[in-house]
């Protein structure tokens, strides 16, 4: 069989991903720099007999997808920082509810309407932290066109198979560029697709613990009738407050991600072996990095680059573990200091760590690593 | 033979949480005797709402039921119909949840005229949070957070349904009971976006507020109050003064939103 590749974006990219990975129904709102996405799958979702609806806002776009997921479809939404703030509010309900669905945000300069056409790593933090409450969280953080379809493909068997959403993040560089893209074969990449339940559907309860962490779930018109609720809810998924029921439930929903990370993170080392200076860095940034640890091994210099596939949940093992043998950290981030914050914490004292932060929405260029990299070597 | 409710309720979960005096339940019984008349699939009907007290009905009614967001049910089961359009979709709510927070995803239901039903139970007060005005609270009127009289104007929703393209558009009340299935079997099996308003009463905190001195008065006021559309006809303006129409007040054949985009699917496959 020839393979198939194609010169794409990274938003085409992420669309063709959805489409391997399964997805029948995507929900949206127009806005720059992620429009992309749901110009391609309005094209492509009705070839295959999937849906595309364009929503009357953000917030409706999350709503559309998290009830046609309920029906079992695999679901998609794409957005950007302004539609990603009004978008908490549900990722929230669908972190509460465990309904898997994937959202695509493609990181521009912030806060509020910022600068639409540049790009940003400023989203970070609200992957974790933007909807209130505690609650699981998964992002990923491609760097490359190619990336970003396997990582799509990723997210949506992330989002399966832990019944949750899951948010892929792309800087607007990685979002825009284009690059040449090789199409796994069908079966190449791993498709994971949510379990079904295995009892019929008087004995079935949609949070089952005795099925683990991750309980079945059901679709509605599929035979099994259950109710659904953003309130703390019981096993059978009827409103509760009975404080031990709560805490059992909300324990069972961080868990599903915290006892799972190894399954979950993932991540790349240049250049590690012998490096006494290690750049954490992730998205179009650790482009610059790559290119300015070859210019600085040239030099003579050990450096080498942690790059960060997964952002959440954080790679904390790993950067504990790189503390303990390097001088110093490096990290640059088109943002104030977000990544950084994780590292120091993970790095708990052991190696100082040294931000490079630029939110003028222009790259960090290899020249500014690379002067960094011989200021703390 | 006095009708049976219990095969559309829920074992277990009665009582619910309304107020004695509430006419969330009489609504509640008037869209299970629709069901029933529907002969409805129990399996194949989702029951949709947002937030409020009107909101907590789908949770009592044996079927698929999604208690959503403050005012997102209309975008959540838009998603829902949208995925499985064989399934039967009703929505219901109150009157802060739809028209406020909610009021972008009802008007842009009723603009795509999706294939469901809306029942939005107008009790004219945010009753959960403890009766604050709402976007129908009328001009003038007491509520926790308009202590010196209501300064808002207010919408009627049924106009508003009407006005934003939805293709069937009915109101009711509490009072007449008997009418509340009837206007839901039709809203139900109209091909379209179907709302169906009830004027309702909230006693506890709109009620009391306005010096209603109980809840028979507040259901009588709904009984003066209103004139059937029929009745409205032979009725003079000055007559009709102050008068809001009951029944169905608007009805016509439009495109439907998951049978255009099946043809959106035809043409996208055909090329």
């Amino acid at each position: 069989m020839t393979q198939k590749v194609a010169f794409l974006q990274g938003n085409e990219a992420a669309a063709q991903g959805a489409l391997y990975a399964g997805c029948t129904f995507f929900a949206g709102y127009p806005i720059t720099p992620s429009t992309e996405v749901a110009e391609v799958l309005s094209n492509e979702l009705p070839k295959i007999g999937g849906k595309f609806i364009q929503m009357e806002d953000e917030i409706g776009a999350m709503a559309a997808c998290l009830g046609a997921s309920l029906t079992g479809a695999k679901v998609l939404t794409s957005t950007s920082g302004p539609g990603l703030s009004l978008k908490q509010e549900l990722i929230g309900y669908g972190c509460i509810a465990e309904i898997p669905c994937v959202i695509i945000n493609v990181m521009r300069g912030g806060p509020s309407t910022g600068m639409p056409t540049g790009p940003s790593q400023s989203d970070i933090m609200s992957a974790k932290w933007g909807t209130h409450g505690d609650h699981p969280a998964i992002c990923l953080v491609p760097a490359s066109v190619q990336e970003t379809f396997e990582e799509t493909v990723r997210a949506f068997s992330l989002a399966e198979k832990y019944r949750t959403p899951v948010m892929i993040m792309p800087d607007e560089i990685v979002a825009h560029m284009r690059e040449r893209v090789v199409f796994p074969a069908p079966g190449e990449l791993e498709v994971i697709t949510r379990t079904a339940p295995s009892v019929p559907p008087e004995q079935y309860k949609p949070y089952d613990t005795s099925f683990g962490d991750v309980p079945p779930l059901a679709a509605f018109g599929s035979g099994y009738r259950f109710h659904v609720t953003g309130l703390n809810k019981a096993q059978d998924g009827f409103p509760t407050t009975k404080a031990s029921l709560v805490q059992a439930e909300e324990e069972r929903q961080v868990r599903k991600v915290d006892a799972n990370i190894d399954d979950i993170v993932t991540f790349e080392e240049y250049c590690l072996e012998d490096a006494e200076v290690v750049v954490v860095a992730f998205g179009s940034t650790s482009r610059s990095v790559r290119y300015a640890i070859n210019i600085a091994r040239e030099q003579g210099i050990k450096v080498g680059m942690f790059r960060i596939k997964t952002i959440w949940p954080f790679p904390d093992k790993q950067i504990k573990a790189l503390a303990s043998r390097t001088k110093a950290f490096i990290t640059p981030e088109m943002n104030l200091g977000m990544c950084t914050l994780e590292v120091e914490r993970c790095a708990e004292g052991k190696a100082p760590v040294h931000g490079i932060f630029r939110v003028d929405g222009e790259p960090i260029n290899p020249d500014q690593i690379l002067a960094k990299i011989k200021e703390v070597k | 033979m006095a009708f049976n409710y219990e095969n559309y309720l829920r074992p277990g979960k009665l009582p619910h949480i309304w107020c004695p005096g509430c006419g969330h339940g009489i609504v509640m019984k008037g869209l299970i005797r629709a069901m029933d008349t529907l002969k409805l699939d129990k399996s194949n009907t989702a029951l949709v709402s947002g937030i409020g007290c009107a909101s907590r009905l789908p949770g009592y009614i044996d079927c698929c039921t999604l208690h959503t967001a403050h005012g997102r049910g209309a975008a959540f089961a838009t998603g829902v119909k949208m995925a499985r359009p064989e399934m039967n979709v009703i929505m219901v709510g109150g009157d802060g949840d739809g028209t406020a927070i909610g009021g972008n995803h009802f008007i842009h239901a009723c603009r795509r005229n999706i294939n469901m039903t809306y029942i939005i139970m107008n009790n004219y007060i945010y009753g959960m949070t403890g009766g604050q005005f709402s976007p129908t609270t009328p001009t003038g009127h007491k509520a926790s957070t308009t202590p010196y009289g209501n300064p808002d104007p207010n919408f009627d929703i049924a106009k508003l349904a009407i006005g934003a393209g939805a293709s069937f558009v009915a109101r009711g009340t509490a009072f007449h009971a008997n009418q509340i299935d009837k206007l839901i079997v039709e809203a139900v099996q109209h091909k379209g976006f179907s709302v169906v308003e009830i004027l309702d009463d909230c006693p506890t905190t709109y009620g009391r507020r306005n010096k209603f001195k109980s809840v028979v008065e507040m259901m009588n006021r709904l009984k003066d109050m209103t004139v059937p559309v029929k009745a409205a006809e032979k009725m003079t303006a000055e007559q009709l003064q102050g008068k809001v129409l009951t029944g169905i007040l608007h009805k016509e054949d439009k495109p439907e939103y998951c049978e255009e985009y099946a043809k959106v699917i035809n043409r996208a496959q055909a090329k």
